[in-house]
């Protein structure tokens, strides 16, 4: 009998680097060195901010890019970074990394640069993980507790293990395999939760077990 | 004041029960509060709010105010002024004499809290006393940073330094700095006479005392009178848009007592309104916040065409009524408010005219980007999420790592 599971829920305190970039140049050389906390906030803020309503672009690089530097052909680049496809965070920088650094730095000789008071703040967060004070052994535990946790346990589960580097795509996945039900772990792996809100989600994994009830 | 509680139906059982789960690990830890007014002004404001909630969630929070003389004030206004980028000189002798009232509060407020937390530039000298004593020191800044006069901010930094960790409401305001810098939205009180629900009776019956015309559309922005909040502007984008829309323009709006420009902005307010009856310079004691809400609530657009703010909290107070807000870009408004989506942001008094237009005569749109704005507010800008994060903050100031397992 494999272990329980725990829920926990997720609070982020974002932190502020005081370091910004004006330019897709800049924003390549923040992103090569800024901490891995702030790689992780910029490409997964948006999922708890909009909880509901339908997620933005799916990183800050991208929207930026397209908005603020007006560059719509590198903002679609950097959009179609697949989160999903990366277990660590270093590997989603390095792949923000590469796409940056295939654009020329100038356009025609002439840099592009924000405007004023647009330019782009990188920032980061620490991660506090609270007891969501629910406990379940079995499948059908799983579900009704799945229906009744915040929205901040279910992006911790989903989300968080990435940022961990936990070897995992997420814990839920990891639980059904280690409690023999294979088929549960398989279907959830295949779901790509950035393409959707948090609330979509919670929707889809109850779906996937009822299928497999 | 109101008790947790009673927050339970706006927020929910969860983030309620969050609360008090991470503020366990620092029951009975003090922190200390200081600032420079007790009354007026949002800090003075949120502050009065939320020492009560702190202690019921175990926490020991108290609250000093420093004091000073009319010229310590009048240079903290002229250093308010520089740092939100309005060109001010001070003296090496301003500087000074700042620097000396600061230590001469030191008598007066003993920092002695296992968190001494300062709010703006006022009281910050007082981190002169900071020893190796174990207590931990934040620095909260309200105010808008985007372009701080360079004298100004090269003379605060050799205090922010001293700092565990700076505290500022959006992005834009954070700078390179040797010390953490944590972002943290300000906040409302969904539950205090600003803020909570009015029955119609009670919305009238401060439309009927300062002579409104309910029957008509009231454009209004209420907001301190300052220079900063261009109240002047206002007026013109008012009579702008009165060419082709009938309204009326209530300009309501108290002071700090902090603020000893208040008088002179609100002289040329007037001087500006005259001739037009249906222009209401309305200027409110301290204890009108029934009044600022039935305004609010009356009101079929709400202004705040600031030149600078530092967060712009009169923005979250109409939002959260469901009004429609036109608003400048500046400061912590634009995260408030998504253009077109939970409100207007616009850059100029012929933008704010075009849009008072708008909105007056597609009431229905109007109505949706007050109701977005709510649900906007609910979740972001309450003072329940404002506790979380400063519980947060404190509780990182003795944990190290990206990841706080409580």
């Amino acid at each position: 009998m494999a272990a329980p599971l725990t829920f926990q829920i997720q609070l982020t305190l974002t932190e502020l680097l005081g370091r910004r970039a004006r330019s897709a140049a800049e924003l390549r050389d923040g992103i090569r060195s800024v901490p891995r906390s702030s790689i992780y906030y910029h490409t997964h803020r948006y999922l708890l901010q909009h909880v509901r309503e339908s997620p933005e672009p799916p990183n800050d690089f991208a929207y930026w890019t397209t908005n603020s530097l007006g560059q719509h052909q590198l903002g679609e680049s950097l959009a179609s970074v697949n989160t999903v496809d990366f277990l660590g965070l270093e590997e989603l920088r390095d792949r923000f990394v590469s796409i940056l650094e295939a654009q020329p730095s100038s356009n025609d000789g002439v840099c592009v640069l924000s405007p004023e008071g647009l330019e782009f703040h990188f920032l980061a967060c620490r991660i506090f993980v609270v007891p969501a004070g629910l406990t379940v052994c079995s499948l059908p535990e799983f579900r009704d507790a799945l229906t009744r946790i915040p929205a901040e346990s279910l992006y911790y589960h989903m989300f968080v293990p990435r940022f961990l580097g936990a070897g995992a795509p997420d814990d839920f996945s990891r639980w059904f395999a280690a409690q023999g039900r294979t088929d549960v772990a398989a279907a959830l792996t295949k779901l790509d939760p950035y393409a959707m809100t948090v609330e979509g989600l919670r929707r889809k994994i109850l779906d996937i077990l009822d299928q497999h009830a | 004041m109101p008790k947790l509680q009673e927050y339970l139906p706006i927020i929910g059982e969860s983030r309620l029960d969050q609360l008090f789960k991470i503020a366990r690990p620092l029951e009975g830890r003090i922190v200390q509060n200081i600032n420079s007014t007790a009354v007026g002004g949002g800090v003075a404001e949120i502050l009065t709010r939320m020492i009560p909630l702190f202690r019921e969630l175990g926490i020991d929070a108290r609250w000093d105010v420093i004091r000073g003389n009319e010229r310590f004030f009048a240079i903290t206004k002229a250093m308010h002024n520089g740092l939100h980028g309005v060109p001010v000189e001070l003296s090496a002798s301003d500087f000074e004499f700042f620097v000396e009232t600061g230590r001469a509060n030191i008598e007066h407020v003993r920092p002695w809290g296992d968190i001494v937390f300062l709010h703006d530039p006022q009281p910050i000298a007082l981190v002169e006393e900071r020893g190796s004593d174990g207590r931990h020191w934040i620095w909260r800044c309200h105010i808008d940073f985007t372009a701080p006069q360079a004298d100004i901010w090269e003379f605060l930094q050799g205090y922010i330094r001293r700092f565990d960790a700076a505290v500022f409401s959006a992005p834009a305001f954070s700078r390179p700095l040797p010390i953490r810098q944590v972002l943290i939205a300000p906040s409302i009180d969904p539950l205090s006479d600003k803020n909570r629900d009015l029955t119609e009776s009670e919305i009238s019956a401060v439309c009927n005392r300062f002579g409104l015309d309910r029957t008509r559309p009231i454009v209004s922005q209420i907001s301190r009178f300052d220079f900063l909040k261009d109240p002047v502007g206002v007026i013109k984008a008012y009579k702008m848009a009165k060419k082709h829309v009938d309204c009326q323009l209530v300009l309501a709006g108290g002071g700090a007592t902090d603020d000893p420009e208040g008088q002179k902005v609100l002289d040329e307010v007037r001087r500006e309104a005259e001739g037009d009856s249906d222009i209401f310079v309305l200027f409110l004691p301290p204890a009108s916040d029934l009044a600022i809400n039935a305004l609010q609530r009356a009101s079929s657009v709400v202004l705040q065409k600031s030149l600078r703010e530092g967060f712009g909290l009169t923005v979250a107070e109409a939002l959260w009524k469901a009004r429609p807000v036109i608003a400048s870009a500046v400061g912590g408004i634009p995260l408030q408010i998504t253009h077109k989506y939970s409100g207007i942001l616009t850059h100029s008094i012929e933008g704010t005219a075009f849009w008072i237009k708008q909105l007056l005569n597609e009431p229905a749109y109007a109505a949706v980007l007050g109701q977005n704005g709510r649900e906007h507010v609910r979740q972001n800008f309450l003072i329940t999420r404002h506790i979380k994060d400063y519980i947060l903050l404190f509780l990182s100031l003795e944990r190290p790592g990206d990841v706080i397992e409580l």
